[in-house]
């Protein structure tokens, strides 16, 4: 490790540049595109997804990381959009449901969810297949038990989980 | 959420100056605890200072068998790694059966340590809370308690730790690093986590700026075959209600050695010490353990809601003793 550093206690002024509180610009990559907006830094992805940049995919069921409506990929790793602030994406990958697709044709795990009709209302569902395919990326699908337990994170409230699973076995087993 | 300003730090010293020279100004790293309080308007910093491009990712062995784990790994990255996973089971185990997969993937070892804890009256930013506004009271003493702590409590907080890889990390003697105003600190974990007492607000010993860089795991032979087990009221995404992490050797039939730590019962990550004295060179059986975990919770202090605490933590350290002492008698 670098020797430690010894500030003065009498600084005034921060080293580090200052942004904010009011709205500033940040550069953003989404689904492979760079997207430009203004934003408070207390902004979270999801608000700047939905609200401004109108991809309303990621969905805002509780707003405090229990639900996981809102699970995108930062860097190809499924995280929580709601208790990540925008700004602190810049100069990452964002991935949301609407960059899985190629084009018109639909991901494996998007075919499979309606192939098993693995939702009820549908709300949860873009957290639910931004999840299950990252849990396959993740080689945590063994069984049904193992599938259960790495997608505890994503609460469907009409409970279509065993529908769920069902998708996640049909996409594991294509491969 | 009110209104913040943001920083991005790419060195140590950076990051730790800007927040020294701010009392308004917090280091964010997962932001899994932190942002959900500033949206709820418990946690009112100014300023955060975003750690999450400093380099303090390494996972490495040491020569002694142990670990350095850097501050900014994440859960997820730590629960994979093959040394983890081989000679620290508990520490693995620990790790994955908190929170969730997008969870890990966010959450930094070094913010772990620094979460705050999920006491309802202290996240509901009004209820009286002796930890959130010192002097206002506890609300839990007579409110709804039932997750409440047993161990370590105080008339002034009896707010739970909620933290699962603490607990094995307490187990190991784990020393927790950390850059501040003052340089380089190594604490013993067990002085990192301060008892609630009369200022339960003060949860570490760190100064403000003071900045935790990584967590030091000594290594353990024994610890090779040790495991962690939680309790919850619901089979994922839960935290404990108890949880036990332990590592036990057995000579001709006697403990000549063991840790345990108690996690989901205590105020911090609870080193059983009463029980390992008791255990030390006793019979490897059922009776010397049940015996060694009334020991450990003779202290407990309870509500009528959650008395059971007690009796759960006890036959949770008796199964897990069992458990790595005679793995042919588990189902």
């Amino acid at each position: 490790m670098s020797a430690p550093h010894i500030p003065s206690k009498a600084a005034a002024a921060a080293v580090l540049p200052e942004r904010g509180p009011d709205p500033v610009k940040i550069t953003l990559s989404v689904n492979g595109t760079e997207r430009t907006l203004e934003v408070e830094p207390r902004v979270s992805l999801l608000d700047a997804l939905r609200e401004r940049l109108d991809m309303t995919g990621a969905k805002k069921g509780c707003d405090q990381g229990t639900c996981g409506a809102c699970t995108v990929w930062v860097d190809g790793r499924r995280v929580l959009s709601c208790l990540t602030l925008a700004i602190a994406c810049e100069e990452h990958e964002v991935t949301t449901i609407e960059g899985l697709a190629e084009g018109d044709e639909l991901h494996a795990m998007q075919s499979a969810f309606i192939e098993q009709d693995a939702f009820q209302c549908g709300y949860c569902t873009p957290g639910q297949i931004m999840s299950a395919v990252a849990l396959l990326k993740e080689g945590h699908a063994s069984d049904d038990a193992e599938i259960r337990e790495w997608m505890s994170g994503n609460i469907c409230r009409c409970a279509a989980y065993p529908h769920i699973r069902a998708a996640v076995r049909t996409v594991r087993d294509q491969t | 959420m009110r209104p913040i300003s943001y920083s991005r730090a790419t060195a140590v010293a950076d990051a730790v100056a800007t927040v020294v020279a701010d009392p308004t100004s917090d280091f964010l790293a997962g932001g899994t605890t932190e942002v959900d309080l500033l949206r709820q308007n418990v946690l009112l910093p100014r300023r955060l200072v975003d750690i999450n491009d400093l380099p303090l990712t390494q996972i490495e062995d040491r020569p002694d068998g142990g670990l350095y784990i850097g501050a900014l790994a994440r859960m997820s990255e730590v629960a994979d790694a093959a040394g983890v996973q081989e000679r620290f089971p508990m520490v693995a185990q620990a790790l994955v059966l908190g929170a969730s997969a997008q969870l890990r993937h966010m959450a930094s070892m070094g913010g772990n340590m620094m979460q705050r804890v999920r006491c309802g009256y202290f996240r509901d930013a009004t209820s009286p809370c002796n930890k959130r506004d010192p002097g206002s009271g506890c609300s839990a003493l007579e409110g709804f308690n039932r997750g409440h702590a047993v161990l370590g409590v105080s008339e002034h907080c009896i707010a739970t730790h909620p933290s699962d890889v603490a607990v094995p990390l307490m187990a190991l003697d784990a020393r927790v690093h950390t850059e501040g105003p003052h340089g380089r600190q190594v604490y013993p974990i067990d002085d990192f986590f301060l008892l609630p007492g009369e200022t339960p607000h003060l949860e570490h010993p760190l100064e403000h700026g003071e900045l935790v860089v990584g967590i030091e795991v000594p290594g353990l032979p024994m610890a090779r075959t040790s495991m962690y087990m939680k309790v919850r009221d619901r089979e994922s995404y839960e935290f404990a209600l108890a949880s036990v992490a332990a590592a036990v050797t057995v000579e001709d039939g006697a403990i000549s050695d063991v840790r345990l730590a108690l996690g989901g019962v205590a105020t911090k990550p609870w080193r059983a010490r009463r029980a390992e004295e008791m255990l030390h060179g006793a019979p490897a059986d059922t009776e010397s353990f049940r015996r060694a975990a009334r020991e450990e919770l003779a202290a407990a202090r309870t509500t009528p809601l959650n008395a059971f605490k007690a009796e759960l933590a006890q036959r949770t350290m008796v199964r897990v003793l069992e458990t790595l002492t005679h793995p042919e008698r588990q189902s």
